[in-house]
């Protein structure tokens, strides 16, 4: 696989919200505000990378060798939720700036699935060397950064639209991320 | 709060899919029929009681400051067990559910009741806490799944009902926002009623 298919397939065809249904939780947790998503999507970009790149590293050299592939699960989500804690502490030290646009993000990072799902599917994939799952990460941070802002936009406009009682708030933004589902499904014909 | 309140605040009131919405993201991916929800939700119910009743166990063993690690390595460990037992007796299951058996860890339910119930409560109330909340979540998975089903393929439970074909765009991705969002207003119209 190319690297220019990896990235249009990651951003577009099977993007990892509207296609895979990962991080719909935040998709759907911190949508109502353009800045607070990109705010988002900067520090699940940032974790993602780092985190789909140790795990790669533990799982060919530490987990294949030693035959212990179930022990997964458990070594890639406490791999993510410490890199959580130390992207944290040294944002603080490093850049407070960032550390204070982000910073309110990350601890919600540990639970969205997207970061451990794509570390999971990148460790899985035999064709994937580092390189390419770097890559395949940050194309996915980009999908992420891609639905959560689009859409972000579209609540912020729905506030001014007059919804019947029944389906205001939760209910017509579900509405909202079908119909943007339903267009994301029009990049299917690429592929 | 009664021993049958602590059940039964999953099913409605608190029901952790229509009302808190949390694990939207298994609720999404796997509800493509009723059998694969419920197969979810039972997964899910069981990490779920058992996190609940280890958590519940070492409480005071804990500090404070390292609590949210060591829940995540129960829950972890707990995923684990599942993950291998499902693939060796329900291989088919297994399959159908794919990447969503082990991303049951970042459920935030399973995380969410450790902290907010059974780092507080005794067993007892958690095992309740969580066998109310799983049934709950299973209980919505399986709905969300039965419509989809029935929508996109004419079909409960895996018996056709008409030999035509259905909406297909019910089992693809954006049927499963449409459907958790008309289900949501339905169950939000029917909470309301009842308070």
């Amino acid at each position: 696989m190319s690297y220019f298919l990896i990235v249009i397939s990651a951003i577009f065809v099977n993007n990892i919200v509207l296609a895979k249904f990962l991080g719909v939780c935040p998709f759907m947790g911190v949508s109502t505000k353009v800045e607070t998503s990109i705010g988002m999507t900067g520090a699940v970009m940032f974790v993602m990378v780092i985190a789909t790149m140790v795990t790669y590293l533990l799982q060919r050299y530490v987990l294949m060798p030693l035959g212990i592939e179930f022990m997964q699960t458990i070594t890639f989500i406490l791999v993510i939720a410490s890199l959580v804690q130390m992207v944290e502490i040294v944002l603080k030290k490093v850049s407070p700036s960032l550390y204070q646009a982000l910073g309110i993000f990350l601890p919600l990072i540990t639970t969205n699935c997207a970061v451990l799902g794509v570390a999971i599917i990148a460790a899985g994939n035999a064709e994937f060397d580092l390189m390419k799952s770097v890559v395949f990460a940050i194309a996915n941070a980009f999908g992420f950064g891609l639905a959560l802002i689009t859409f972000a936009g579209l609540r912020e406009h729905m506030e001014l639209v007059n919804v019947p009682k029944g389906m205001k708030g939760v209910p017509i933004a579900f509405v909202m991320a079908g119909l943007l589902a339903l267009a994301f499904m029009g990049f299917a014909g690429i592929a | 709060m009664s021993k049958l309140n602590i059940f039964t605040k999953g099913f409605f009131s608190e029901n952790a899919v229509f009302v808190l919405l949390l694990g939207l993201c298994p609720t999404l991916g796997v509800t493509t029929s009723a059998v694969n929800g419920l197969g979810m939700g039972l997964a899910t119910t069981f990490v779920l009681v058992m996190s609940n009743i280890v958590v519940a166990l070492i409480k005071n063993l804990i500090p404070d400051k390292v609590r949210i690690p060591v829940f995540i390595v129960v829950i972890a460990s707990f995923v684990t067990i599942v993950e291998l037992t499902m693939q060796a007796f329900l291989p088919d299951l297994f399959d159908a559910l794919g990447l969503f058996i082990p991303l049951i860890v970042v459920n935030c339910l399973i995380l969410g009741r450790a902290e907010a119930f059974a780092s507080k409560n005794n067993i007892l109330d958690s095992i309740l806490d969580g066998l109310g909340m799983g049934f709950g979540f299973a209980m919505a998975l399986g709905i969300l799944g039965a419509v989809r089903e029935l929508l996109g393929g004419l079909a409960v439970f895996g018996y056709k009902l008409a030999d035509a074909d259905g909406m297909l765009v019910f089992v693809l991705a954006p049927g499963a926002f449409l459907a958790l969002g008309y289900l949501i207003a339905i169950m939000n119209k029917m909470n309301k009623k009842t308070t």
